[in-house]
């Protein structure tokens, strides 16, 4: 539970750093085109990587089951142009009826 | 000509859309074993979309919580450079940066950043980042509670809707062909690395193998 508390310290002044960073210092300090490049793509680097192991890991090991077919309801609906939090309860739904089978 | 009742409006709109996520938040923070007390923190002081979901998501799954720490932080430099590009269009002293960085977020640079002139980025992004800041509060001790009280979160399957959130979000950013790949990238190297490594590390570690090839792919002229 303390490990919880740390962690969410750090969370909390870390990202206020970067929020506040990037109102105050020069816009030259971060435009060379290498940086600007490479934090673009850290979102898609992380979130594919938060997926996969969201929805196919179980401890240490790699599981295929209710929760796949789950993200794939989700793509399908993302892909529909469903708004977020429809489309976050109906795959929840999908597992936990497939579940239930 | 915008005039300044539309930007507010819209940005009521944007934020009342965005503001409805944090129910889904709540129930997946304590369903990942946070209280409730730590899931509103996270949402009041952190408040940042994807790098909160990342947090419990890595909590959840057993991984360090200072490796979740790590990789939400991590996934808020984007703010940084959103703080870069409206710094400009704000004109703040100081004082007012601080008051202003808290809302530094997706949604309240994307309506801002357009507005011609000082003012109209101001109501802009005000109203956008205070509306999704109240909202979004509200509805995460509203979905934490509801999270708290159903017990095992795999009956309603809200372990799942983890991986349909992140979906959610990692979504615009497959409109390019380097989006799709760094995505793509991610996910198998961090999928190789679960049963190697302990839980979190597949993901720091995917994430910047992503980047890396990301930054290194060169698209052949057709």
């Amino acid at each position: 539970m303390t490990t919880v508390w740390a962690g969410i310290a750090i969370m909390v002044v870390g990202c206020f750093a970067l929020k506040y960073a990037g109102l105050s210092v020069p816009p030259s300090v971060l435009q060379h085109p290498l940086t600007v490049r490479a934090v673009e793509l850290i979102p898609a680097g992380l979130l594919g990587a938060l997926i996969a192991v969201q929805v196919l890991a179980d401890g240490s090991a790699v599981r295929v089951d209710a929760r796949l077919l789950a993200l794939g309801v989700a793509a399908v609906l993302l892909a529909l142009r469903v708004p977020f939090l429809p489309m976050v309860v109906a795959s929840a739904l999908v597992a936990a009826l497939v579940r239930q089978l | 000509m915008t005039t300044d009742r539309s930007i507010i409006v819209d940005s009521l709109g944007v934020g009342l859309a965005t503001g409805a996520y944090g129910v889904s938040f709540g129930a997946i923070s304590t369903a990942s074993g946070l209280s409730v007390l730590q899931t509103c923190v996270v949402s009041l002081l952190v408040f940042t979309g994807a790098s909160q979901f990342a947090f419990v998501g890595i909590v959840a799954s057993g991984g360090n919580p200072l490796t979740g720490a790590l990789t939400a932080v991590l996934l808020g430099s984007r703010n940084l450079f959103y703080g870069v590009s409206m710094a400009p269009r704000l004109d703040l002293d100081p004082a007012a940066r601080l008051a202003t960085a808290h809302f530094v977020i997706d949604e309240s640079t994307a309506m801002g950043v357009t507005r011609e002139t000082t003012r109209q980025a101001r109501l802009g992004f005000y109203w956008t980042g205070i509306s999704i800041f109240v909202l979004w509060n509200l509805t995460t001790f509203a979905g934490a509670l509801a999270g708290d009280a159903i017990g095992d979160p795999r009956t309603y399957g809200l372990d799942a809707a983890v991986g349909a959130a992140f979906l959610g979000l990692l979504w615009p950013r497959l409109a390019s062909w380097r989006g799709r790949l760094v995505a793509l990238i991610g996910a198998a190297v961090a999928m190789g690395l679960v049963p190697l490594t302990t839980a979190g590390l597949p993901i720091v570690i995917g994430g910047a193998v992503a980047v890396l090839a990301g930054l290194l792919w060169r698209p052949v002229a057709a």
